[in-house]
């Protein structure tokens, strides 16, 4: 079992690194010329000069890429080109906002998506059942913008109750509370109907298990059938599910902060594309990444581990 | 005429209807299709003409879907657009369905520690982020169309190959391929005359849910002014183009951006039709 978890976590330190040099590949050690790619095409010998020698471009590439990894192992993210601000002081902020949103909508859809997804698996081919897989196909197809838009036409325009973004900053608790129910419904639509139906499948999995059907025989009732006898075996699948859909919102963040002009790690992400902003771009995509990586392989963990017949195997 | 034939026309095979909601998605996909062959000759205004001199011009008898916030013709847009989005969905998954289905096919036949080996690389592979990987490839590389297609066909060929795996697994398993194999065929007569035949259905499946999944990250790029780059057009920069008109009330977002939601659940109406009698569900399989 150990050797298991062993493997796995060795599995994800591989993936890292290799997530750490696609990031520094796909931004530094490109073909095309960097100084190009940041300052256009008008730029001075002098200042492109100026440029390679700041960001240490004339070293070898692999030189390059240990500074650059080792410089952030140790926490120093540099400084960001546009405005000369170290990149950390960008990031305290920003981390914080889509922490705040990704916690939110975590709140709101975890007990949302157990509860539906545990009564579906009560009543599985019922009416809810059914009528919930067809919106939960509906739901899983759609863009996260043409939600966003909805949702902003219906509350922010029409009915303006809600604002529609929120850049001007939090002020009080209940001004953070309604500037986030947009972007917290947005992403909810985005994960809720996928999760409700991973909870249906592992429920019904364990559901399906002789020792339900004695609780069944004996006359234990639905609910507690469904809350004492299987919950406690599917508990394994569905955190497992729950962290996959956690890894999900993390990109899932970027549309969705740029709709509602949203001051997270999506949106500074996208900025910093567009500014061609190196170092700011580099660590905001190695945090995102590792993040995602973490979230799934804790996922992938859980699931082993839940699993007896996976736990004990090998 | 042999007598199996003649049985087969005394009995016709009950020819029944796809279910309704297949059926919708059948005529929303004929609907894309078409769109994407033939928008530009149908649509009734260039893709940059001028229309009106007022941003955002109401919906009328001329503009039915209203305009634009430099006052073009929505309608005629989204019909220039169509082959854009649709197309290079095509092209993006076509690229990564072909190198992911001949890496799965492949490993699963050869088996012993080729296989073990790509398997473990596409582990590592399938665990990057979709879409954070298509924005750091563009942020790098900058955007064109060959890159859009090749970081999305990056993206697809990993998840492809081990769903390939793991149908060309089973259908290798049976007596059939044994047979060929032990007629001394190559490894690629195999895959191709006896593994793929067998592992069509779950594979059209797989392609569909692919481009599903292109249409949607594509859009999202151009919706982050980082995917299709002007003067091309395609529905997710058409919904960035307009975003501004929301706040005003006009549907000139809304409109592409309900074409691609509406495309794209009809394609997966589809797969759910097509998947469902092969044992395979949409909703449990996507992977994100």
């Amino acid at each position: 079992m150990a050797s298991l978890v062993l493997g796995r976590l060795l599995l994800g330190a591989v993936t890292l690194l290799v997530a750490s040099l696609l990031v520094f590949a796909g931004t530094q050690a490109l073909p095309g010329d960097v100084t190009t790619a940041i300052l256009g095409n008008e730029a001075t010998p002098e200042t492109r000069a100026a440029l390679v020698e700041r960001l240490g471009l004339d070293r070898p590439i692999h030189v390059q890429y240990f500074e650059w990894a080792g410089r952030f192992l140790r926490g120093d993210l540099g400084l960001s080109l546009v405005n000369d601000v170290p990149v950390s002081r960008l990031l305290d902020l920003r981390l914080k906002n889509t922490f705040i949103l990704a916690l939110a909508t975590i709140i709101v859809v975890v007990p949302l998506s157990l509860f539906l997804g545990l009564l579906c698996a009560a009543y599985p081919n019922g009416r809810l059942d059914s009528s919930i897989s067809v919106v939960s196909l509906f739901l899983i197809s759609l863009p996260e913008f043409l939600v966003g838009i909805i949702l902003v036409l219906l509350f922010a325009v029409y009915w303006s109750v809600l604002p529609a973004t929120s850049i001007s900053g939090f002020r009080s608790f209940e001004h953070l509370v309604r500037a986030l129910v947009l972007p917290v419904l947005t992403l909810t639509f985005a994960i809720l109907a996928h999760m409700v139906r991973m909870t249906r499948a592992a429920m019904l999995e364990v559901m399906r298990a002789p020792y339900i059907e004695m609780a069944l025989l004996k006359g234990a009732s639905r609910s507690r059938i469904v809350l004492r006898h299987a919950l406690p075996n599917a508990l394994g699948p569905i955190i497992n599910v729950i962290a996959l859909n956690l890894g999900y919102l993390i990109s899932g963040v970027v549309v969705v902060e740029v709709i509602f002009a949203y001051r997270g790690l999506g949106k500074l992400l996208v900025e910093a594309i567009g500014n061609r902003d190196l170092p700011l771009l580099q660590a905001v995509a190695l945090i995102m990444v590792a993040a995602y990586i973490v979230f799934t392989l804790l996922a992938d963990i859980v699931a082993r581990l839940s699993n007896p017949r996976l736990r004990f195997k090998q | 005429m042999s007598a199996g034939e003649a049985t087969a026309q005394a009995i016709p095979r009950p020819r029944r209807l796809p279910p309704p909601l297949a059926c919708i998605g059948l005529a929303i996909v004929a609907i894309g299709l078409i769109m994407a062959l033939l928008g530009p000759f149908l649509a009734r205004h260039g893709a940059g003409e001028l229309i009106s001199e007022r941003p955002f011009p109401a919906a009328s008898w001329a503009l039915p879907f209203g305009g634009d916030h430099l006052g073009r013709d929505v309608l005629s847009r989204l019909l220039h657009a169509a082959p854009v989005t649709i197309g290079l969905a095509l092209g993006a998954t076509t690229v990564g369905f072909v190198i992911g289905l001949t890496v799965g096919f492949f490993t699963a036949e050869v088996r012993g520690n080729t296989d073990t080996m790509i398997t473990w690389i596409l582990d590592i592979l399938v665990s990057f982020p979709p879409k954070l990987i298509a924005l750091i490839a563009i942020a790098g590389l900058g955007s064109s169309l060959p890159i859009l297609i090749a970081t999305l066909g990056f993206v697809h060929a990993p998840r492809v190959a081990r769903v390939a795996r793991a149908v060309a697994m089973n259908i290798s398993a049976m007596d059939f391929v044994e047979a060929a194999r032990a007629r001394g065929e190559s490894v690629l007569a195999v895959m191709v005359r006896e593994i793929w035949p067998s592992a069509r259905r779950p594979m059209a499946v797989e392609f569909g849910l692919r481009v599903t999944f292109s249409i949607l990250v594509l859009s999202s790029l151009s919706f982050l002014g980082l995917g299709v780059q002007p003067p091309m057009t395609d529905w997710g920069s058409m919904v960035r183009e307009n975003m501004s008109g929301i706040f005003l009330g006009t549907p000139a977002a809304l409109i592409p951006a309900l074409a691609i939601g509406i495309l794209t659940v009809g394609i997966n109406l589809v797969i759910d039709w097509i998947g469902g009698s092969s044992g395979r569900r949409l909703t449990e399989e996507l992977s994100r």
